[in-house]
């Protein structure tokens, strides 16, 4: 096995053989990510339930009772949290991913890896959350009387589309923020602003349908939507919206991918 | 020699690095509100450029080359240490070489799997147990699980934490921290292992332990690159040398030769060292060194000396003031850093100090011959004014080397271990008669 290490930009870009084989090291990482995530907090994995909590009783209260927004007939609560379940789980990994490579920065700047394992690892493991809130969603279904229907079988197929495009935004981000601190401050406002872009306090049908097609290129815009649909019967299954982010998504994630590898190798003198 | 015996070619590798520079002021409110009101423009440039280079920036001032033009090769086999003072470049070549970073010119070829150590515990979580911990810096490390699964033992055993493996690491004493980081490491089992400065942690024994561990991977014929500031062990474990200086390969040869020229700066009257310009002169406005010289019964500077005759230590310097209390002396250390002695000019009964006077004085100090042992020794300055302060603690230092030469036994020709090496009086003791009364007074 002959390495050669020159400055050329040449590389095998996505040199996926080199990636599978530290496979190990990216269950271990993800494993410890959710281990250490909440160690030595009282509440642990309530943590993970209590931020779409909380934020479902405010959007229940401030948008549902005062502002009146239409749920689609469906009550606030249960509308706004099926919501927010994948939406809590997206703005989570875009941070925790944007933030990754300055929280390993120890440990890019003293052993190899395929550095892209990084983001990847704070988009997947954030799963965990996303799962246990999940849980909590079908607990709201079973208390407000909507029984799963066959459409829930589309769910891993939504859960996919969100996690490609979770995966494009951590990539490009965390890209960035390793040279522009920028992006860490900006981070939290801007997964905010994007919150309002994406049909978590209001319903999809509030939006004009000449403008559908520009909003639909949000891909969160069609995975929340989707999410509503599948589990609470809400509106047909939105395909174009679906296919639309599906496809924004899997561009953002290639040309994420490869943005992030051609910038990895200044990542640990820029680190 | 075939290509297969080449573990590692290293061709014209250069490395540039930006540094910050301090920006220009304002001093007007004007300029400085302008200058905010520029400031992301120039960030965003700036923050930029620290990856980017133009062609035309080859000697721009904010840019330093770690590495220059820096060539060498080392065999399949080969245990080759690098040395060099902070900041010539020896980490920067193992970076290159571990691919943490990239060249910026030249190229690297490696044949084998490389292992490197640029330090240990990399990735540790302090939350996670010590056996968690393991399995997570070993496949950081490159291992795959099932590889932590077969060795595991054998860490846990080398490592002698065994009674606290499913204990979190935040628990671990500092010292059990690093062994248990040592072990996973040592049994990554690379055909190529990059060793930095790891044994600078640990105590004395662990260090031990480490360096062994390190010679038997030597000795199953694998490769092994050793950066260390620690003359001994590198000596003890390599029988090749790099010597980086600036970021540039200044000698490569057997260990001994160049352990000689970086201790002597590759330059023979650095045994003879003078401050002629009055600025620079090391001291404070009581007490400035003009010069010290290292010389031999001749009176003059050699490249080598010889144990057989004495060494003559000579301190120049002016004074500004005479104060009873001030003390002018050295550190006398083995090249390895241990201590052999320090001696003042005052350290003989009151009677028998020499004398100082305002202006100029040179002080002598003779190292009597038959003392020292063959082998670099280091010189450090040391002037105090008693009790009150330092005004020169330990720098500037010189090296010397020194011939072993003295014996005249036939038994004894060679070099011994220690760091000094005297020759001592023996007398047989008849029988019945106290041994004291026959011991002659020096």
């Amino acid at each position: 096995m002959t390495t050669i290490i020159d400055p050329s930009k040449r590389q095998s870009w996505l040199d996926l053989r080199e990636i599978w084989d530290y496979r190990d090291l990216f269950v271990f990482l993800v494993w410890r990510d959710i281990k250490t995530r909440y160690a030595q907090s009282v509440l642990g994995i309530g943590w993970a339930i209590i931020q779409p909590l909380f934020s479902m009783v405010v959007f229940t209260v401030v948008f549902g009772n005062m502002a009146k927004i239409s749920s689609d007939g469906v009550p606030y609560a249960v509308f706004s949290f099926a919501a927010l379940v994948p939406w809590t789980y997206f703005s989570g990994a875009v941070t925790s991913a944007g933030g990754s490579m300055l929280t390993a920065r120890h440990i890019i700047t003293k052993v190899y890896f395929p550095r892209i394992i990084v983001p990847l690892v704070a988009v997947i493991a954030k799963l965990w959350d996303f799962a246990i809130a999940l849980v909590i969603l079908f607990g709201m279904m079973a208390y407000f009387g909507f029984a799963p229907t066959p459409r829930a079988l589309l769910l891993p197929a939504i859960t996919l589309v969100m996690i490609l495009t979770a995966s494009g935004f951590g990539m490009w981000l965390t890209a960035l923020a390793l040279q522009y601190r920028d992006i860490q401050y900006s981070l939290a406002f801007g997964v905010q602003l994007l919150m309002y872009a994406s049909p978590v306090v209001y319903s999809v049908s509030m939006v004009p349908e000449r403008f559908r097609l520009l909003y639909n290129l949000n891909p969160m815009a069609g995975v929340i939507e989707a999410f509503r649909c599948v589990l609470l019967g809400t509106n047909p299954i939105p395909w174009q919206a679906l296919a639309v982010g599906a496809s924004v998504a899997l561009l953002l994630s290639l040309s994420g991918g490869a943005y992030f590898i051609s910038m990895e190798r200044r990542f640990a003198d820029v680190a | 020699m075939s290509p297969n015996d080449v573990a590692i070619r290293v061709e014209r590798l250069s490395k540039r690095y930006r540094i910050g520079l301090q920006e220009e002021r304002h001093h007007t409110l004007v300029g400085t509100v302008l200058r905010l009101a520029a400031q992301p423009v120039r960030n965003l440039r700036r923050l930029r450029n620290l990856t980017a280079f133009g062609d035309d920036e080859q000697d721009a001032e904010d840019i330093i080359w770690a590495l220059k033009d820096v060539s060498f090769e080392v065999k399949r086999g080969e245990v080759v240490g690098v040395i060099g003072r902070n900041g010539a470049g020896k980490s920067t070549i193992l970076k290159i070489l571990s691919r943490i970073t990239y060249p910026t010119d030249g190229m690297v070829e490696i044949s084998g799997r490389v292992g490197s150590l640029l330090e240990v515990g990399t990735g540790f979580h302090p939350e996670l147990t010590g056996r968690e911990n393991v399995y997570l810096n070993g496949t950081l490390l490159g291992m795959r699980k099932a590889e932590v699964d077969r060795k595991f033992d054998e860490i846990i055993e080398f490592s002698g934490v065994a009674k606290f493996i499913d204990t979190p690491v935040k628990r671990y004493s500092s010292g059990m921290k690093v062994r248990l980081a040592f072990s996973v490491a040592a049994h990554l089992d690379p055909e190529i292992l990059l060793v930095d400065e790891v044994l600078a942690v640990g105590d004395v024994g662990f260090q031990k332990k480490c360096l062994g561990k390190i010679r038997d991977v030597a000795q199953e014929g694998r490769t092994v690159l050793f950066v260390s500031h620690a003359m001994q062990a590198v000596r003890n474990l390599c029988d090749r040398t790099l010597y980086v200086e600036s970021g540039k390969l200044v000698s490569d040869g057997p260990t001994h030769a160049v352990i000689r020229n970086y201790l002597t700066g590759g330059d023979v009257r650095r045994t003879v060292r003078a401050w002629h310009d009055a600025g620079s002169r090391p001291g404070d406005e009581m007490f400035k060194l003009k010069a010290v010289k290292i010389l031999d019964g001749n009176g003059t500077s050699l490249p080598i000396f010889r144990t057989s005759e004495s060494i003559r230590i000579q301190i120049e310097f002016d004074l500004g003031e005479l104060i009873p209390e001030l003390g002018v002396g050295f550190d006398l250390l083995s090249a390895d850093g241990a201590m052999l002695f320090r001696s003042y000019h005052y350290d003989d009964e009151p009677e028998k100090w020499p004398k100082l006077a305002l202006g100029h004085n040179c002080l002598e100090c003779v190292i009597p011959p038959c003392m020292l042992n063959g082998g670099e020794y280091v010189i450090r300055l040391c002037v105090l004014q008693q009790d009150v302060k330092w005004i020169l603690n330990g720098s500037p230092e010189i090296a010397f080397e020194v011939e072993f030469d003295h014996a005249r036994s036939p038994f004894y020709f060679k070099l011994r271990r220690g760091v000094i090496a005297p020759v001592l009086q023996w007398h047989a003791v008849p029988h019945g008669q106290s041994a004291t009364d026959s011991v002659s007074p020096i």
